[in-house]
């Protein structure tokens, strides 16, 4: 058995056939899994200035960059083990770095509750073996973690759920749209206008309290029924949610706080976003957006993009991670006028704009590590093939050394 | 599982109507769904295409044992959630500590399975819709969010 690290729930069930030092089947993960686990389509090769050049060199300019920065942004890190994560972290405190990574503009402030213990939480395992109501809101979980329903939440069958899935579990969906998650919640989906999630939120708080709601009142009524009935409910937390309420982020608490039954888990996507939270949340009492200076410093004019746009780095090391193509603004021209140094196994938008590109080895699959399930669960991962790649753990090392 | 492109790729993609479609994806796609037969492809029968119609006959066979229970997986669109995997009753009472449990299953006796990211269907003797005591049971279409199942 080996891991899948397709998205966070790092699927530990899974089967590859190998041949030839080559992945010939999979067996057990998803779409989405089957087809990292494949590899890229289009391999990074080591590069400056767009011309193709050899590993060494590409390292040596790497270091060149980060010696002479004056203020570095080391981002990323969300599809990096958490080995790789500690020694950016230590790298990032020694270069006096500031550090940020993809959930400053996903799920950040959630994970952060979740860190502070602000927010009840719990496992992947209590759900699937207690959970009878579950609430996927602003989440389509069916397309970017396929498996969660089938292996956790509303399928499977748990220790205290015996009965299936028809008899014994809810699944209720909140959603701007009826995505694939809403499709299989038939009965339990209710939809909200865009931006609607802190209206239905604080009405949703009143209903719970006996009052009646305005907003929708027999629906709010029949959901808060429901709720209330719960013996152990989970709520999965998407971007979409935590995108719509981030000006006033605390009314999820006051949420929970009427709901003492309920759970919170983060949807998280990338497979070890929570595993860097995690890091440096331990270092700092931050999850994101830190600049390292006698000590940490938290402002969220270090996240890429505010430091981006306020011209507050003046280089960049991404890792693992394409900001050029999930940021939600553009950010070309800004990347363009810094030094930009990618460190990825695969081509991406952002790498072919990098100023210097080093491939590495794709975790999972080439190297193997650690990572922190969505949940908060250590997971190993494995090594399946063996390439030529460095991990980008050791691609860390080389730098560390290097300016020490 | 075989899709409509490779099917289609093996006809003789003029498009002529003759198979009563109108046209070659047409037909492929009524293949896949086993509502017309190679056959009723008349220019496939000429000798110059006579491996694209045995590699059409072979593509179409494995699954010929769903015809009693009309089970059909469409793999372009299944995204290997799981769902039915775990919801079949056959796969619950076969392994119920396995795929019964939401992991991996632990044994052939299933009748789901995921490989590359699609589902595959085997053991179709042993489905609910099959048999003397029957069931029209809906526990693998229902729980799928893309409509990759389908009785025919
Ligand atoms: S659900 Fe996520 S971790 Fe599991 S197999 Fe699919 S992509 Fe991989
Ligand atoms: S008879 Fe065959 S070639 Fe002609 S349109 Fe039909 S499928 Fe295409
Ligand atoms: S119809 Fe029922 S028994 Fe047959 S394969 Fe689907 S879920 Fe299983
Ligand atoms: S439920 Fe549908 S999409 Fe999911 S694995 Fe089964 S057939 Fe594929």
């Amino acid at each position: 058995m080996v891991t899948c690290t397709g998205c966070a729930l790092l699927c530990d069930d899974i089967e590859a056939i190998v041949e030839n030092n080559r992945i010939k089947e999979t067996r057990n993960a998803c779409r989405r899994g089957a087809a990292r686990m494949k590899g890229c389509v289009n391999r990074l090769v080591p590069s400056i200035d767009q011309q193709p050049t050899d590993i060494e060199s590409s390292i040596r300019k790497t270091v060149d960059i980060i010696k002479n920065a004056r203020s570095i942004m080391l981002f990323g890190w969300n599809n990096s083990t958490c080995e790789a994560q500690a020694k950016g972290i230590r790298l990032a405190k020694k270069l006096n770095a500031v550090i940020d990574d993809t959930s400053s503009f996903c799920q950040g402030l959630l994970i952060e509750r979740i860190l502070q213990k602000k927010l009840r939480t719990c496992s992947l395992d209590d759900i699937r073996n207690k959970a009878d109501v579950l609430v996927y809101w602003g989440s389509d979980a069916q397309d970017s973690q396929p498996r969660h329903l089938s292996r956790f939440s509303y399928f499977p069958r748990g220790e205290s759920r015996q009965r299936g899935y028809e008899e014994d579990r809810k699944a209720i969906a909140i959603d701007v749209r009826e995505s694939n998650t809403a499709k299989i919640c038939k009965g339990h989906f209710y939809r909200i206008p865009l931006k609607g999630d802190r209206e239905f939120i604080l009405a949703l708080i009143e209903a719970l309290s006996g009052k009646v709601p305005v907003y929708d009142t027999k629906k709010m009524l029949e959901l808060a029924g429901i709720l209330k009935k719960a013996e152990f409910g989970a709520i999965f937390v998407g971007i979409g949610l935590t995108y719509s309420i981030k000006e006033d982020f605390d009314i999820l608490i006051a949420l929970a706080e009427k709901l003492p039954n309920f759970n919170i888990m983060p949807m998280v996507g990338h497979y070890n976003m929570r595993g860097f939270n995690e890091a440096l949340f331990k270092e700092t009492g931050f999850v994101n957006r830190v600049k390292f200076e006698k000590e940490a410093i938290h402002d969220d004019k270090y996240s890429i993009m505010e430091s981006l746009i306020e011209k507050n780095i003046d280089a960049i090391m991404i890792v693992g991670s394409d900001p050029l193509a999930s940021l939600p603004r553009p950010i070309l021209k800004d990347l363009a006028s810094i030094p930009v140094v990618c460190i990825d196994p695969c081509i991406s938008m952002t790498s072919k704009i990098a100023t210097v590109t080093i491939p590495c080895a794709v975790t999972g699959v080439e190297s193997g590590g650690t990572a922190i399930r969505m949940d908060g669960k250590l997971i190993r991962l494995s090594k399946i093939i063996t390439s030529g790649y460095m991990p980008d753990e050791e691609i860390m090392d080389r730098l560390l050394e290097a300016i020490s | 599982m075989v899709t409509v492109m490779e099917l289609y790729q093996l006809l003789p993609r003029t498009n002529c109507k003759k198979c009563g479609e109108s046209t070659c994806m047409a037909f492929a796609v009524a293949l896949l769904g086993r509502k017309k037969n190679v056959a009723a492809c008349t220019p496939l029968l000429e000798v110059n295409f006579k491996p694209q119609k045995e590699k059409l006959e072979s593509l179409l066979l494995p699954s010929a044992g769903a015809e009693e229970t009309g089970l059909i997986v469409h793999p372009e669109l299944c995204t290997g959630c799981g769902n039915c995997v775990v919801a079949c009753p056959v796969d619950v009472a076969n392994d119920p500590h396995g795929a019964g449990m939401g992991c991996a299953p632990t044994n052939d006796k299933v009748i789901f399975k995921v490989v590359d990211g699609k589902v595959i269907a085997s053991n179709i003797k042993e489905c609910r819709r099959f048999g003397k005591s029957r069931v029209l049971c809906y526990a693998c279409i229902d729980p799928c969010p893309t409509g990759a199942i389908e009785f025919v």
